[in-house]
C-alpha cells in the first residue's frame, strides 16, 4: 500500500508538473517574444535619428540588432535586463552600492518591519472589532477610508512629518509599508474570528466558558486559515509600501532609489532590473508565507 | 400512599417547566415556537421528544439549557434557573452535528470542556481515557476528526458531553444523520451508558422506534404553535435487548406515539 502511494504520488507530481509547467512556459515564451518584438518600434526612432545625422544606411537585420542592444533603450530587451540582473545580483559584492542585493536588503528590512507592525496592528484591531460593537462601528469605516487615499499622496506627508520630529531612514518607510499591510489583515482576521458558527459558540455557552476562553480556544484557532490568506496579500502590499516610501525623499539606497535614479539618468535597464528584483522578492515573500501556512495548518491538523 | 409517591417524585425532580411560552420576533413577524409547555422530568429519566419539524423540540431543549430565554412561564433545573444550572456545569449538550474542532485531535476535543472547567492535567487525561472507552473509541485519541467516520465523530461528541460528568445530558437528534445499523448500535450503547451512570437524558428524535426503544417517557409535540400533545410513560422494562422492538408491548407504545403525532397533524391541516 505505501509503495503504491509512493509511486502514485510521484507520478501525480510529475503529471502535475507537466500539466502546469507546459502552459506556464508557453505563456512565458509568448511574452518574451512579444517583448522582443515591441523593442523594435520602441527603440528604432533613436537609431533612425542617428542614421539621419550620419547619413549612413542600415539593413533590417542591423536595425533590429541595434534596437536590442542600445545603451539607453526606451524599452530594454529581455536579455539586457537579464544581464543587468546577473551583474548586479551575482557579480557585485553585496556591500557595493551597485549591488541589487544590497539595495534589495535595504527595502526588504523596511518591508519586514512594516509587515510586522501592520500585521500586529491588523490583528489587534480585528480582535477589538470582533469583541466591541463600538469598535466595529468606528474602526472599520476608517480602515476602509484609509485605503481609498492614494498611497503616493500620503507617503510624502508621512515622511515630512516624521522628518520634522527627527525620524528618518527605515522607520518612515516601515510605517508606510504598515499603512498598506494592516488593512488586509484586519479584514481577514475579523472574518476569521467571526467564522465559528452559532452551534460552536452555543457549545461553549453550555460549558459556561468565559469570553477569553472562547477567544483562545475557538475564535483564534478558527481564524488561522483566514489570517494566512490575508498575510500573503499583506506582505506583497508591505513591499510596495516600502518601495513607495523610498520615492519621495530621493533616497539613495533601496530598490525604490534604484528606480528613481534610473529614471533620473535614463537608465532604463536599471529601472527594469530593479522592477524585476522587486517582483521576484515579492514572489519569494508570498511563497515563504505560503510555506509557513502549510506547515502551521498541517500541524494543527487542518490539512491532510 | 398517593401522597407518598407524589413526595418522592417531587424530591427527585430535575427539570420542571410550567406554562412555558416562547415567541421569536422575526422579520416576517412573531413565531410562536412554544405555547403553554408544562413538563416535569425526574432524576434518571430518559425522556424523548418527538414531533414534526418545527414543533419546537430544539427550542425546548435550548430553554432547558438556558440557551434561549422563554418569553413566558417558569423553568427550573435542579431548583435553579437554567442560567445558574449552566454555571454549575449541569449540562452535557450534544448538538445535531458533531461540531468537533478540526484543529484538535479527538482526545483534544474531549478535553475542551475539561480545560475550560479547570480540571488538572492528570484528571483530564484520566477522564478522556475513561469516556473514550465508554463510547468505544479507545485508540483514536490522537486522530483528527476528518480521519473518523460520521458515526465515530458523533460518538466523540457524546464523549465530550460526558467528560465532565454533568447530571443532565441533552441530545438534539444526535443520530439523525447515521445509517440504521450504526444507529441501532449507538442506541444500545446509549442505553447501557444511561443504566450505568443514572443520568437524566433529554433526547430529540424523529424516529418512533428510537423514541420507544430508549425512553422511560415520550413527549409528543405538534407545531404552530409548538406544544405538547401527549406524554407517554413507557411500560417497557429497564433491560432492553434490541429484539424488544418486536414485542407486543413495544408495538402498542409505538402505536400510541403514532396516533399522537397524527392527531397533532390533523388539527394542523
Ligand atoms: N432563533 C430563531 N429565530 C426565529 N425563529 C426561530 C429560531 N429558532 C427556531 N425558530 C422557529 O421556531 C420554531 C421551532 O423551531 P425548532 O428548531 O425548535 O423546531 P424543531 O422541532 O427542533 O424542528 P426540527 O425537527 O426541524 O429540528 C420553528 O418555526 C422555527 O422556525
Ligand atoms: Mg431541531
Amino acid at each position: 500500500m505505501p509503495i503504491v502511494c509512493a509511486t502514485g504520488c510521484g507520478r501525480g507530481i510529475k503529471t502535475m508538473f507537466k500539466r502546469s509547467a507546459l502552459p506556464v512556459l508557453t505563456v512565458l515564451g509568448v511574452i518574451i517574444a512579444l517583448w522582443y518584438a515591441a523593442c523594435v518600434p520602441m527603440n528604432s526612432a533613436w537609431t533612425a535619428q542617428q542614421l539621419a545625422r550620419s547619413g549612413a544606411t542600415m539593413t533590417v537585420t542591423e536595425t533590429v540588432g541595434a534596437a536590442w542592444s542600445q545603451d539607453r533603450p526606451r524599452l530594454p530587451a529581455p536579455h539586457q535586463v537579464a544581464v543587468e540582473l546577473w551583474d548586479t545580483v551575482v557579480m557585485k559584492k553585496i556591500t557595493s552600492k551597485r549591488s541589487l542585493v544590497y539595495h534589495g536588503w535595504i527595502t526588504l528590512s523596511a518591508t519586514l518591519l512594516g509587515f510586522a507592525i501592520g500585521t500586529s496592528l491588523g490583528i489587534l484591531l480585528a480582535v477589538g472589532i470582533v469583541h466591541s460593537r463600538a469598535m466595529d462601528m468606528s474602526v472599520m469605516p476608517w480602515a476602509i477610508v484609509s485605503q481609498t487615499i492614494p498611497i503616493i499622496a500620503i507617503a510624502p506627508m508621512i515622511i515630512v512629518v516624521l522628518y520634522s520630529i527627527g525620524v528618518q531612514g527605515m522607520i518612515p518607510k516601515a510605517i508606510i509599508s504598515a499603512y498598506l499591510s494592516f488593512f488586509p489583515v484586519v479584514v481577514g482576521m475579523a472574518k476569521g474570528l467571526r467564522s465559528p458558527d452559532a452551534m460552536q459558540l452555543d457549545l461553549l455557552r453550555t460549558y459556561y466558558a468565559s469570553d477569553a476562553q472562547g477567544f483562545w480556544k475557538l475564535r483564534l484557532p478558527a481564524s488561522m486559515p483566514y489570517l494566512f490568506a490575508s498575510l500573503k496579500i499583506a506582505v506583497a502590499a508591505s513591499l510596495v509600501g516600502a518601495i513607495v516610501g523610498e520615492l519621495p525623499t530621493g533616497a539613495v539606497r533601496g530598490l525604490g532609489a534604484r528606480l528613481l535614479a534610473g529614471s533620473y539618468y535614463g537608465q532604463t535597464v536599471q529601472i527594469w532590473s530593479a522592477l524585476f528584483a522587486a517582483a521576484i522578492l515579492a514572489a519569494c515573500l508570498v511563497a515563504i508565507i505560503g510555506l509557513i501556512e502549510k506547515v502551521a495548518l498541517r500541524r494543527m491538523g487542518m490539512r491532510q | 400512599m398517593n401522597g407518598l409517591v407524589f413526595l418522592r417524585v417531587v424530591s427527585n425532580l430535575v427539570i420542571s417547566a410550567q406554562n412555558l411560552d416562547l415567541t421569536f420576533q422575526t422579520n416576517d413577524g412573531p413565531v410562536h415556537a412554544l405555547k403553554d409547555v408544562s413538563l416535569k422530568i425526574g432524576k434518571g429519566e430518559f425522556v424523548s421528544f418527538i414531533g414534526p419539524s418545527g414543533c419546537g423540540k430544539t427550542t425546548f431543549l435550548r430553554c432547558i439549557a438556558g440557551l434561549e430565554q422563554p418569553t413566558g412561564g417558569q423553568i427550573s433545573v435542579n431548583g435553579m434557573t437554567p442560567e445558574e444550572a449552566r454555571k454549575a456545569r449541569a449540562y452535557g449538550y450534544v448538538f445535531q452535528a458533531a461540531g468537533l474542532y478540526p484543529w484538535r485531535t479527538i482526545g483534544g476535543n474531549i478535553k475542551l470542556p475539561l480545560e475550560i472547567m479547570g480540571f488538572s492535567k492528570a484528571e483530564q487525561a484520566a477522564r478522556v481515557a475513561r469516556v473514550m472507552e465508554l463510547v468505544d473509541l479507545s485508540g483514536f485519541e490522537k486522530k483528527f476528526p476528518w480521519q473518523l467516520s460520521g458515526g465515530m465523530q458523533q460518538r466523540a461528541s457524546i464523549a465530550r458531553a460526558l467528560a465532565f460528568d454533568a447530571d443532565i445530558l441533552l441530545m438534539d437528534e444526535p443520530f439523525g444523520a447515521l445509517d440504521e445499523i450504526v444507529r441501532d448500535h449507538l442506541n444500545e450503547q446509549l442505553l447501557a451508558l444511561w443504566a450505568r451512570t443514572g443520568k437524566t437524558i433529554g433526547f430529540v428524535t424523529h424516529s418512533i422506534p428510537e423514541a420507544v426503544y430508549l425512553s422511560t417517557k415520550i413527549v409528543v409535540m405538534s407545531p404552530r404553535p409548538g406544544r405538547i400533545t401527549d406524554v407517554i410513560e413507557s411500560t417497557l422494562p429497564k433491560e432492553r435487548p434490541l429484539d424488544i422492538r418486536e414485542s407486543k408491548e413495544f408495538i402498542e407504545i409505538a402505536h400510541r406515539v403514532r396516533d399522537g403525532l397524527r392527531a397533532g397533524h390533523q388539527d394542523d391541516v
